[in-house]
Parts: structure tokens; sequence; C-alpha cells
């Protein structure tokens, strides 16, 4: 049983497969407890689509692809925050209105014949071609995301819990609703290289929505979802090498597996 | 406390409320009645700094304390009562640092002080309406405003709840804090130092027993306001749907 654990990561490669999950779970697990409270799950998952043109304009221009993924997530972030304060949109559809536009904008740019092939490989990412300066990118960024979110636990959470009486008690909460977008953008961001735009989704959410079945306190409720994101992580890893299946599928996956079985468990979220 | 010729609402150009002008002394209870859209809430931005436009003067003695009704919280939201209770000190502890232990243990006394010391370790949530509305109150109360606002908040609370909100609202003035409260409640408001009527612009100001006359509450809710026999005493309709 130690062997079917350990084997696996005797390579380079899947040592530096599991530290990429690992960094990325430092900064998944907490941001998806936030998205979730701050009912944004769809943003989280539309915000991955909004990446396309940055990615494009980056290939096109020759620019770091990293640096055109950032700037197409954080450029969807203040969009959708634009639109959601226009009352005549609901937040959904003020999600969809930013997200199609941006999201065709990048189509009709990718038609472009000097795109080069690379962009497939970022849109669905590649665990185990993480190098290690692929690392230190994504260790900066999450880390980057893991920090804010400490710094501004009590006014995120000021501004969700009690929307009327935050500014009195010291937090904005539009500007909190904006950072907390922002945060999603970086760390969307930081996954694309490893487990791609599209499969992170699945490991902000499911972790920090199966920590929330299971637990009844916010900084609790944090933690387990750091633990439960790097738990999946490694388990997809495993189910990976060993059945020889897709690595950031099977990172996906065994997140949604974790969500699953925390649905088992008695819930705590509602009185 | 001194507000004049307080005007504003939330765009240029379309006051909600106008001519607010009255003055609280320390160790004042002041009722705020008026109807739906009356400008209670209006005023409670003006004084808050929230307002998106205001004209006019108010003086205030540090940030007031802001109580809103208990169902315009998250009920969903993973904390405990002592947890809502420490937000009244997040304003004054920089993100990088614990609460202080002095504030923890103003927090567990301001439960203490509302009557809820046993259920600190409780999901939030989880409380009837009227512990969650004294919870705030402690929340209110761990700021340690000179001024507190307070929506409703006895609106639709327990009696055990209520009887134990207005001790605390008996004790708050002894220390010599301004209350406002904003009600629905005629004759609650009759038992408290002052009340400011509102209907737009301020209709009334003054002692309850001057201004609460049939004719000062007719002209603050118009339609809203039911007469009693003999037109004697006046009950103002709550309408006010959430």
């Amino acid at each position: 049983m130690l062997d079917w654990l350990t084997d696996p990561f005797a390579s380079d490669l899947m040592r530096r497969a599991l530290a990429e999950v690992l960094i990325l779970a430092l900064a998944c697990g907490p941001l998806g407890v936030w998205v979730l409270l701050y009912r944004q799950s769809y943003a989280a998952e539309s915000l991955s689509h909004a990446m396309l043109p940055g990615l494009v304009i980056a290939a096109l221009v020759g620019a770091p692809l990293l640096l055109g993924a950032v700037g197409g997530v954080l450029a969807a972030a203040v969009a959708i925050a634009l639109a959601s304060r226009d009352e005549r949109l609901g937040g959904d559809a003020a999600v969809a209105v930013a997200i199609a536009g941006l999201f065709g904008l990048g189509a009709l740019l990718a038609l472009s014949p000097d795109v080069p092939a690379r962009l497939g490989e970022l849109l669905f990412g590649d665990l185990l071609g993480v190098t290690g300066s692929d690392l230190v990118e994504a260790a900066v960024l999450a880390g980057g995301v893991a920090v804010a979110l400490v710094l501004g636990h009590r006014r995120l959470a000021l501004s969700v819990f009690d929307r009327t009486a935050a500014p009195s008690l010291g937090a904005r909460p539009g500007r909190w609703e904006l950072v907390l977008l922002v945060l999603l953008a970086i760390c969307t961001a930081a996954a694309v290289r490893g487990l791609g735009n599209l499969l992170v989704v699945a490991l902000i959410l499911a972790p920090a929505a199966a920590a929330l079945n299971l637990v009844a306190r916010l900084p609790v409720a944090l933690g387990l979802a750091t633990a439960l994101a790097g738990l999946a992580g490694t388990l997809g890893l495993l189910v990976s090498y060993h059945w020889e299946v897709a690595a950031g599928a099977s990172v996906a996956l065994a997140a949604v597996g974790v969500f699953a079985l925390s649905l088992f468990a008695p819930a705590v979220r509602h009185p | 406390m001194r507000i004049a010729d307080v005007a504003g609402g939330y765009a240029p150009g379309a006051e909600v409320l106008r001519g607010v002008t009255f003055a609280l002394e320390p160790g004042t209870i002041a009722a705020v009645l008026g109807p739906n859209g009356g400008g209670k809430t209006t005023l409670f931005r003006a004084l808050l700094g929230e307002l998106a436009f205001r004209t006019g003067t108010v003086e205030l003695d540090g940030r007031p304390a802001y109580v809103p009704q208990t169902d315009r919280t998250r009920l969903d939201f993973p904390v405990s009562a002592l947890d809502v209770v420490l937000m009244g000190a997040y304003g004054r502890t920089p993100a990088w640092r614990r609460i202080a232990r002095a504030d923890r243990q103003a927090a567990r006394a301001a439960l203490g002080r509302v009557g809820l010391e046993d259920v600190a370790r409780k999901r939030f949530g989880a409380l009837s309406g009227g512990q969650r509305q004294r919870v705030l109150i402690a929340r209110a109360l761990l700021q340690d405003s000179r001024v507190l606002l307070l929506d409703e908040p006895l609106s639709g609370v327990d009696t055990a709840s209520a009887v134990r909100i207005e001790t605390v609202f008996d004790e708050l003035r002894a220390e010599g804090r301004i209350l406002l409260v904003a009600t629905h409640d005629v004759e609650q408001a009759r038992r408290w130092d002052r009340v400011v009527c509102l209907n737009g612009e301020q209709v009334a100001f003054g002692r309850p027993a001057e201004v609460l006359t049939t004719d000062v509450l007719r002209r603050t809710y118009g339609p809203e306001l039911v007469v009693l026999a003999g037109g004697e005493q006046a009950v103002a309709v709550d309408h006010h749907r959430h």
C-alpha cells in the first residue's frame, strides 16, 4: 500500500506535478470558500472562458502567455463588476453579458493564422509538463492570493455577512466584491499552466463546497478546504499514474469525488 | 449631536429627505417615526456618511454604530454568536493583528449584557430572531460608539428579547449615549425622550407628549394612519415587507 502511494513520486516529473497541485491548493481551497459564500461560483466558471482573448492577444504580439491570461481575466473581472452595478441586469445576467462578449472577442482573434498551437495546451493544462519556472510563477501568484485572503479575511466576512452594516464596521462591500473577483482571476491565471483554466474551477469550488458541508465555522472551513484541495490534487495524481489517465482531469474528478463524499455527512450549513 | 438642514438622496437632484434639523443631548433615546420610504433609512445613511448626495451639517461625536434588522444578515454564514460580536472590533484592528484580548473579553461581556453568554459558541443562523437582534446590539456595544442607530430593533422579537433590549437601552442612556431608534410603534415612541417624525421631510421633532398628536401623525403617515374610536389614540399600520 505504501509503495502504491510513494512509487509515483519517485520521478522529478511527478514530484513537480505534486508541488504544483499543492501550491494551487493553498489558494484554491480558501478562495473557493469565499467564492461560494459570495455566491460567485458562476463567475468562477465564466472567468476561465474570459481568459481567451488575453491569451490570444499575448500569443499574437509575442508576449508571455501567462501575462495574457492575467490581463484577460482581470479585464473580465472588471467587466463583470461594472456590469453587475447595472440594476437592470441580475448578477448572473451581468456575468453572462460580460463573458459572452469577451469569449466572442477571443474566438474572433483566435481565427488569426498567426496564433500558435501552444494556446490549446494552455487552455487544457499540462500538469506533467510543469517546469521549475512554472512552479515559481504559480507559487508567486497563488501565494499572493493566499496572503491577500488572510489579510482581507475580516473585510470579506463583513461585506458578505452584513452588507448594510459593513460600512459602519469598516468594510466597503462593493470594493471587496471586486477584490474577490480579481483574486479569482489571479488564481485562475496561476493554474493555467498546470491544470488549465477550465479544470481549475473544480479545484476551486468542489473542496470548498465539501468543507462548507462538513463544518460550521469559517476559519475551520477555510483550513479544511485547503486540505481537501491538496488531498484531491494528490489523489488525482495517484489515480493518473496507476491507471494511466490524464493528470489534470484526474485531479478535477478527485475534487468532485471529495465533494460527493461530503454529501453523505450531516448538513451543517443551514440552521 | 446636531443636525442642521440635512437633505439628500441616492442620485443628484433626487432628494429622498430634506429639511431635517434637530439636536440631541447625551443620554437621550429618540424614536424615528415615519412610513416606509419616509426617509428613516436615508437619515441613518446620512448620519453614517454613506449617502451619495447630502447637503446640510451633521455634527457627531465619532462614528455611529449601526444595528440593522436581523433579516438583513446572511443566516447561512458560518459564524458563531461570539464571532458576530467580535466584528465590532474589526474597524480598530489592523488586518495583520489578532483581535486584542481586551476586545475578546469585551465581546463576551457584551453578550452577557444582552443575556446571551450561554449561546456564544452557537451558530448565529441557528438563534431565534430575538436572540440574533440581541447579538447585533452586542456587536454595536463592542464598537463603543457614543451614538447608536437602530433599525426597528424591537420589530418581531419575542417578549423576553424585547424586555432585555429595552433594559440595555436604559443602561446606554444612563451611560450618556445617544440612541436613534427607527420604529413603527407609536406607543413605544411615547416612552422615549424625543421623537423625530419623517415623511420625505421633517414633519416634527420634540418631546413625545408634545409631538405625537393625531395631526402630526396624520401628516407623518398619511393613509397608513388609523385613528381609534374617540380620536384620542392613533396607530400607524406597519406595511413593512422584506
